[in-house]
């Protein structure tokens, strides 16, 4: 039983840390699990991806296109992006708000997400959307979007943990002040 | 994640003392190293690669096993005493990491520390995976003790920065090294041509033993192939090897060379590997390293076996490989169709995201002021490696050239020897001028340059990960010590004059660079900001749209993520903005506020 995630978005959404999350949590539920992530220079804006795979009898921490189970969107247009990665019937999660790349604001484009938002909702039938920016307004804080959508995505049943396990891995990771904060924001999603 | 692992490696192979200077993809080694320091471990971040290496080498002659860590470029750095250090050898073992990036995902070059390998005669290690890393470091660690030499490790990104669960040793495995102490043998020590030509014919010995070696060794090996009778077959290393493997879960997939020991080459192993082969393709990444020594080792034993690959164009020459590039070289090979696509619709088009300076950045600051000190005036303004490189991009536009580590306080130079009219600039980072710049300066001095030294100091080396350098005042070791100070370096080699201001105070900063640079000779400019990753920031900026009139010259002229077009006008991306203020003193009608101490 393999499963394969791929967490997308742009660099300072906190994509990095969400990866590590999921992966601690296999660890400590004895599954191997590999990963892969960018880090370095497109971190500063660029586009940001994470490659986990759970599971025996694995090689490499990525996947070929195709074969993602589930997919995390951060950001509208990184979710379409790697939409080729997703296996056939496989489930997209993504948050509504765009970010606008410097480069398009200073074209005057008026990119705003939602063209990418139809076209996941075309094309993919197991869709979920999360208002991101609602619901970091709601919680208090715009640092928590990556608990948010890891608590969206662990409820969709692929993952093979429960919003609990995820949330006993968070404890041990962040600072104490932040565990009430973090809780919500990986609850917020019903 | 890799390199924590392979720091965890080295220390459970008995580790006394690592050093280095950051750079993306190595970096991690040596904070993982310092983090799981019990108090025997001797870390620092270096000045600079050659430094480091140095630092190890005198610590490996003691009989301590050091471990020294940069990126692929770092060894350019570090390449004099590699070289030389290759004949003198070592008493404790001594391991260079030098981790490679193919892509180039954050590099200048492509290229491939295996050369590295050969040029300088030393052993090399070529690590496939997380697990692999952490066992192959500690056998390093052995030949090298055992040969008495130091040897090249060298990580590729993906598993540097590829995390996986590991099997690791109990502490109480570790190995521990006493290290006897520095044994004087000046006919040991002491380089000389005579010594040279005796270590050069015991290396091509050691070498040729090593080869036999390396056959034998375990991470050097052929995997069957599925089933009898498949006369093609498949050599690779690295991580490709496990994207390799990945595309051969199928009954009739051929057999593989797997390369752990890219030199000396494993030759016999190779040979063995060739018999009743027609033809061979070589995944690898950067260059055809194993390509051209199997074609060789077939022109050695007339083997009539063709080897493909990059020098035959069956595999691209540049670039890194993935899953799905490697499933299509070897689909294309054995003659396997390829699973075909599911037709989907085409997508809408996508936004590019380069990478750019981060919303609150000093350094945007500081480019604005010196771009609008010069407008007008025939400039040129020789930037350096660093988040600053991403100064090039527009708006700012304000980086011409970007060489390597500390060039463009030469190359400035250069440009000001033949364009004297020219207002010559060069831009170093902190961490970057501590590392290669001061020489320059010095050269500029001493060579009567006329230029301004701008040195961008937000007190950290940022683009790697924040890592402490000689002017922040705290080591790798956790100490506070005196910091050494950009200023009185600059002074103490001859710079007349050194100004230091804030770039976010822009009205100043404008009239320091115009008062400065009026100036004949060298002259330097600190602009002196933290770095905003590392500061709380203040409350986002507030545009006031009374008095906003949608002129977009915060837009037009910064360039800052922080601020973004919403219902046709400008607006302030509150998660990303810190509050620097820098917009509202662009803004022409006073329409941008905020920016007060958040709490």
């Amino acid at each position: 039983m393999q499963t394969n995630i791929l967490i997308c978005g742009v660099g300072g959404q906190g994509i990095v840390l969400a990866s590590k999350l999921i992966a601690a949590t296999a660890m400590e539920h004895d599954i191997p699990v590999m990963s892969a992530e960018t880090i370095g220079m497109a971190q500063k804006g660029g586009s940001v991806f994470s490659f986990l795979r759970l599971g025996e009898d694995i090689y490499c921490p990525m996947f070929p296109e195709g074969s993602a189970d589930i997919i995390i969107g951060f950001e509208p247009a990184e979710a379409v992006r790697m939409l080729p990665y997703l296996k056939k019937g496989g489930q997209v999660v993504v948050n509504t708000h765009p970010i606008m790349p410097v480069t398009a604001t200073l074209k005057g484009s008026d990119y705003t997400g939602q063209e990418m938002l139809d076209y996941i909702e075309r094309n993919v039938q197991n869709s979920a959307f999360i208002d991101g920016e609602t619901a970091c307004r709601e919680i208090g804080s715009p640092k928590v979007l990556n608990m948010i959508m890891l608590g969206a995505a662990v409820r969709r049943g692929t993952i093979p943990f429960s919003v609990e396990d995820i949330e006993a891995t968070m404890l041990r990771t962040v600072k104490p002040q932040f565990a009430e904060l973090n809780s919500r924001a990986l609850r917020y999603t019903k | 994640m890799g390199n924590a692992a392979i720091a965890r490696g080295a220390i459970a192979a008995g580790l006394n003392v690592v050093s280095g200077y950051p750079g993306t993809p190595s970096t991690e080694v040596l904070e993982t190293a310092a983090k799981s320091n019990n108090g025997s471990l001797y870390v620092e971040w270096s000045v600079n690669e050659k430094a480091a290496l140095e630092l190890g080498a005198g610590a490996a002659y003691c009989g301590a096993r050091s471990m020294v860590t940069m990126k692929q470029v770092g060894l350019n750095v570090a390449s004099d005493p590699l070289m030389s250090l290759a004949y003198i050898g070592v008493k404790g073992g001594m391991v260079i990491l030098v981790a490679d990036d193919p892509g180039p995902i954050s590099s200048q070059t492509e290229q491939d520390t295996r050369h590295f390998a050969s040029y300088s005669k030393l052993p090399c290690f070529d690590p496939s995976s997380v697990q692999e890393a952490y066992d192959m470091i500690q056998e390093a660690f052995e030949f090298s003790e055992k040969y008495r030499t130091p040897v090249l490790f060298r990580p590729t990104t993906r598993v540097c920065h590829g995390y996986a669960s590991i099997e690791v040793k109990d502490p109480s495995e570790h190995k521990v090294n006493e290290p006897e102490g520095f044994v004087k043998d000046s006919s040991k020590w002491v380089i000389f041509p005579r010594l040279s030509y005796n270590a050069h014919i015991h290396i091509e010995e050691r070498n040729a033993e090593l080869s036999k070696v390396f056959s034998e060794y375990g991470r050097n090996l052929i995997v069957p192939a599925k089933s009898s009778g498949i006369r093609k077959a498949v050599a690779t290393h690295g991580i490709s090897y496990t994207y390799v493997m990945e595309a051969l879960r199928r009954e009739d997939a051929p057999s593989v060379l797997k390369v752990s020991t890219p030199f000396p080459f494993p030759e016999q192993l190779a040979v063995e590997f060739l018999k009743d082969k027609d033809e061979v393709l070589c995944v690898e990444e950067l260059d055809p390293i194993i390509e051209r020594e199997l074609t060789y080792i077939c022109g050695k034993y007339q083997l009539p076996v063709k080897i493909r690959g990059k020098l035959t164009h069956d595999v691209k020459t540049a670039g890194e490989n993935t899953c799905a590039s490697v499933s299509a070289n070897i689909s294309a090979f054995m003659g396997w169709e390829l699973p075909e696509k599911a037709a989907q619709e085409e997508p809408p088009t996508l936004p590019v995201r380069p990478p750019v300076l981060c919303a609150g950045c000093p350094h945007r600051a500081s480019f604005f002021a010196v771009k609008e000190a010069m407008k007008g005036k025939k400039s040129v303004f020789c930037g350096d490696i660093g988040c600053y490189t991403l100064g090039n991009a527009m708006p700012l536009d304000m980086v011409d050239t970007c060489l390597c580590m500390g060039a463009g306080v030469n190359i400035t130079q250069g440009i000001g020897k033949i364009e004297p009219d020219t207002n010559c600039f060069a831009f170093v980072g902190d961490s970057t001028f501590f590392a290669s710049a001061i020489t320059g300066a010095v050269n500029a001095v001493y060579n009567q340059a006329d230029m301004t030294l701008v040195v961008l100091d937000n007190s950290t080396t940022a683009m790697t990960g924040h890592q402490p350098h000689p002017g922040t005042g705290r080591t790798m070791m956790g100490q506070v010590v005196d910091k050494v100070s950009i200023q009185e370096v600059l002074r103490g080699v001859g710079v007349k004059t050194v100004e230091t201001v804030d770039p976010l105070e822009l009205d100043k900063a404008i009239a320091c660079v115009k008062r400065v640079s009026a100036e004949k000779g060298v002259k330097a400019i600190v602009f002196k900001s933290p770095c905003a990753v590392l500061i709380k920031g203040k409350s986002p900026a507030v545009i006031d749209s009374g008095k906003c009139t949608g002129c977009k010259r915060c837009i037009n002229t910064l360039g800052c993520p922080g601020i973004v077009m919403r219902d046709g006008r400008p607006a302030i991306e509150s998660s990303l903005c810190t509050g620097c203020g820098l917009c509202s003193q662009v803004c022409p009608f006073d329409a941008i506020g905020g920016g007060e101490n958040a709490d």
